[in-house]
């Protein structure tokens, strides 16, 4: 059955930011970007079980059309400097999640030389998600998180200061 | 052929630069003098006796206490299902042994790595770089008395612990 | 430079009025068909490389340094990260070098549960290495279809210790801890559903036509030049050397099991292609339910761990001991001064001859083939840089 002319003409009122919030949340591109041990965790949480396609979160190879880098696992520091020049060629807006204990301190390897301990010594992260690995449920929670955050941010009507994102 | 054996036919062929004391072991351990390990390795892998055909491993230790770095071959023959352990030992200010790089290609890296991360000089190795850290990188980090650098191209390598309030 | 390295003629007739140079291409860290954070600086004639140079150590964690400061219980949960795909291996070469060194005898029950972790992370690895060869080439499938049954081990495993991916399950003296109840039944039924998918496998992409044709004859190795880069485990296998330390080094328990040792024969194409190599893996896995059985089947009662000493100091002296780990033949070096600390601990793994080993493998190949080649040699980051 066709559903044409079966219902009358619809309107739905929103606020165009939370219409736009809600497009963006909804298809957030993640870089394939497994640095170690949790891009394993990473792989298995778009995998069939946990399956993050559910979200709008698919996987992108390339940072030029990514809305979202996952820093999975342990930064070192002749990674960090790559990391950087990986997130300034991501698009505005753009957003980070850090994966594990390693991205989000150090973790087990802060008594190492070669380690930048945490990934926000090098960009700004939205979203820490503890963890050594953390599971693909939490990964899949840090998402949800992040999706809330795009959710609450404001286009239109903002404050000038804030104005440049 | 038994490690007595091997170890009979190396003094046979290079004299006293063979160390006369064989320490059993599982891989017993055959002490070289620095300027007669690239020999000792040729002439192991080209007898047909002998034919140690793999470089299983090379590891360089630092031994502070003695003033010594101490070079570890390990090789094994897959004709012939036997192993032996070479051990070299440099001073520790100025490390320097012969190439096996020219005798089993493994031995390139192996090298490289001995080098970046202890500081030992291979002559005639040909391209002897960094391996592992990045090639502005200062010291070999695992001598006992390296310090960590303070921080690397403006990151940081110090993590404020978040208990200390 | 070395002795094996190919000079391969890449000069072709050039039209008159055309040019060409050598191009050079960056390929990674970040490139989503590298496994990790893998480089190489490829210098291209057109489509056709003349080398590819490895460029390692994005994934250098100092980890032999750490064993250094953290003693040798504690180096346990670091061990799992030398090779996070199969940390159960890595788990068992740093137990049996420190027990090699103190003299230290493991209990039976204690080596049949390692004997069991260990065979269930090398087919959790291989799944990993066989569905994301597929994944490079093209085919996307596979891949999902081999993460569905990496799962299912994931769960056991947790059952066993607790943790899907890091498992520090074993201890120097055997293993954390015993097999919980009702384990041996579910373990059996995983098996006897996987045993099949193998074949299911198989028949999905091994005798793919495109995909015979996409890795078959591509980048032989003969076994001589296998050798001398010391390539190991699969690798080596696939190039037609008979070689698996479980059975020509044996260590704990395995003589007790029958199993065989599968080596590429150069079914499509040569000896020791990609192919091969993606093949012995295919049948390690039913080779590893092969041991599984049995050990499931043998257990004997008893302890699992042996009684160590909470400050665990080794007398002095070097071990070397090396264990087939799923990327093969993994060597462990410690040197111990007899204090609670080693002087020096060195792994040697399978990835890091099989990364040395691709600048020789690619010359004259398409840039193309450079992704079946990695995929095919199953290299791990951080097996290569620690």
């Amino acid at each position: 059955m066709s559903l044409i002319n079966t219902l009358p003409e619809t309107v739905v009122t929103s606020k165009v930011d939370d219409v736009l919030n809600w497009t963006r949340k909804s298809s957030v591109w993640y870089m394939l970007f497994g640095l170690a041990c949790c891009a394993i965790e990473m792989m298995q949480t778009g995998g069939p079980r946990s399956d993050l396609d559910r979200f709008g979160a698919v996987p992108r190879a390339t940072p030029r059309v990514s809305d979202l880098i996952i820093v999975s696992g342990t930064l070192t520091l002749k990674m960090a400097l790559r990391t950087k020049l990986l997130y300034e060629q991501m698009p505005d807006p753009k957003y980070a999640i850090s994966m594990g204990s390693c991205a989000n301190c150090g973790g087990l390897f802060q008594l190492a030389y070669s380690v930048c301990d945490g990934v926000d010594k090098v960009i700004p992260v939205d979203v820490y998600v503890p963890g050594c690995p953390p599971r693909p449920e939490a990964l899949t929670e840090g998402l949800l998180k992040l999706q809330d955050k795009i959710q609450q941010e404001r286009w239109l009507v903002r404050a000038p200061e804030s104005a440049a994102v | 052929m038994d490690a007595a054996e091997i170890h009979r036919r190396l003094r046979d062929k290079l004299g006293n630069s063979v160390l006369p004391e064989i320490k059993e072991n599982e891989w017993p351990v055959i002490g070289v003098l620095p300027a007669a390990i690239a020999e000792s390795c040729r002439l192991l892998r080209d007898d047909p006796e002998t034919a140690f055909d793999c470089l299983s491993n090379l590891t360089a230790v630092d031994r502070k206490t003695d003033d010594l770095i101490d070079v570890y071959y390990h090789l094994y023959s897959y004709g012939h299902r036997h192993k032996v352990n070479l051990k070299v030992s440099c001073p520790r200010l100025d490390p320097a042994l012969p190439t096996v790089s020219t005798i089993w290609p493994i031995g390139d890296w192996l090298e490289r790595e001995a080098f970046d991360l202890m500081g030992v000089n291979f002559i005639g190795h040909g391209d002897l770089r960094r391996l592992l850290m990045p090639e502005d990188w200062v010291g070999h980090p695992l001598r006992k008395d390296f310090v960590e650098p303070e921080e690397y191209h403006g990151i940081s390598t110090r993590r404020e612990s978040l208990l200390k309030l | 430079m070395s002795t094996t390295s190919i000079e391969i003629g890449l000069e072709r007739e050039t039209p008159a009025g055309l040019e060409t140079e050598e191009m050079t291409l960056n390929m990674g860290p970040q490139h989503p068909s590298t496994h990790g954070v893998l480089r190489f600086v490829v210098k291209a004639d057109g489509e056709i490389m003349r080398r590819a140079i490895p460029d390692i150590g994005y994934l250098h964690r100092s980890i032999e340094k750490i064993s250094e400061k953290v003693g040798y219980h504690g180096f346990m949960p670091y061990t799992d990260r030398v090779d996070y795909v199969s940390a159960m291996q890595c788990n068992q070469g740093w137990a049996i070098a420190c027990e090699s060194l103190a003299g230290i005898e493991v209990p039976r029950r204690g080596e049949y549960c390692r004997v069991i972790a260990c065979e269930f992370g090398r087919i959790a690895s291989h799944l990993i290495s066989v569905g994301a060869t597929a994944m490079d080439i093209g085919a996307f499938t596979p891949f999902t279809h081999a993460l569905r049954e990496r799962e299912k081990i994931n769960d056991i495993l947790e059952e066993l210790c607790g943790a899907r991916l890091t498992f520090n399950y074993m201890r120097i003296g055997g293993c954390a801890w015993d097999i919980p109840p009702g384990f041996i039944k579910r373990a059996t039924a995983f098996l006897d559903a996987f045993e099949p998918l193998i074949d299911e496998y198989n028949e999905l992409i091994s005798f793919n036509k495109i995909y015979t044709e996409r890795m078959g004859n591509v980048a032989p190795v003969s076994a001589e030049l296998a050798i001398a880069w010391n390539l190991v485990g699969p690798n080596l296998r696939g190039s037609g050397v008979k070689y698996d330390v479980r059975k020509d080094e044996p260590y704990s328990v395995y003589p007790e099991f029958d199993f065989d040792v599968p080596v590429g024969e150069g079914k499509m194409g040569e000896v020791g292609d990609c192919w091969d190599r993606y093949m012995v893996r295919m049948d390690e896995m039913k080779e590893s339910c092969k041991i599984l059985r049995q050990a499931l089947g043998g257990l004997p009662e008893g302890p699992v761990v042996a009684k160590v000493a909470r400050t665990f100091k080794p007398p002095v002296g070097e071990a070397y001991v090396r264990v087939e780990g799923s990327r093969g033949d993994m060597g462990w070096f410690v040197v111990s001064d007899g204090t609670a600390f080693p002087v020096r601990t060195h792994i040697r793994t399978g990835s890091y001859s099989a990364m040395a080993i691709v600048e020789v493998l690619s010359q004259g190949l398409m840039i193309a083939d450079l992704i079946a080649v990695i995929a095919s040699l199953d290299i791990v980051a951080p097996e290569v840089d620690r």
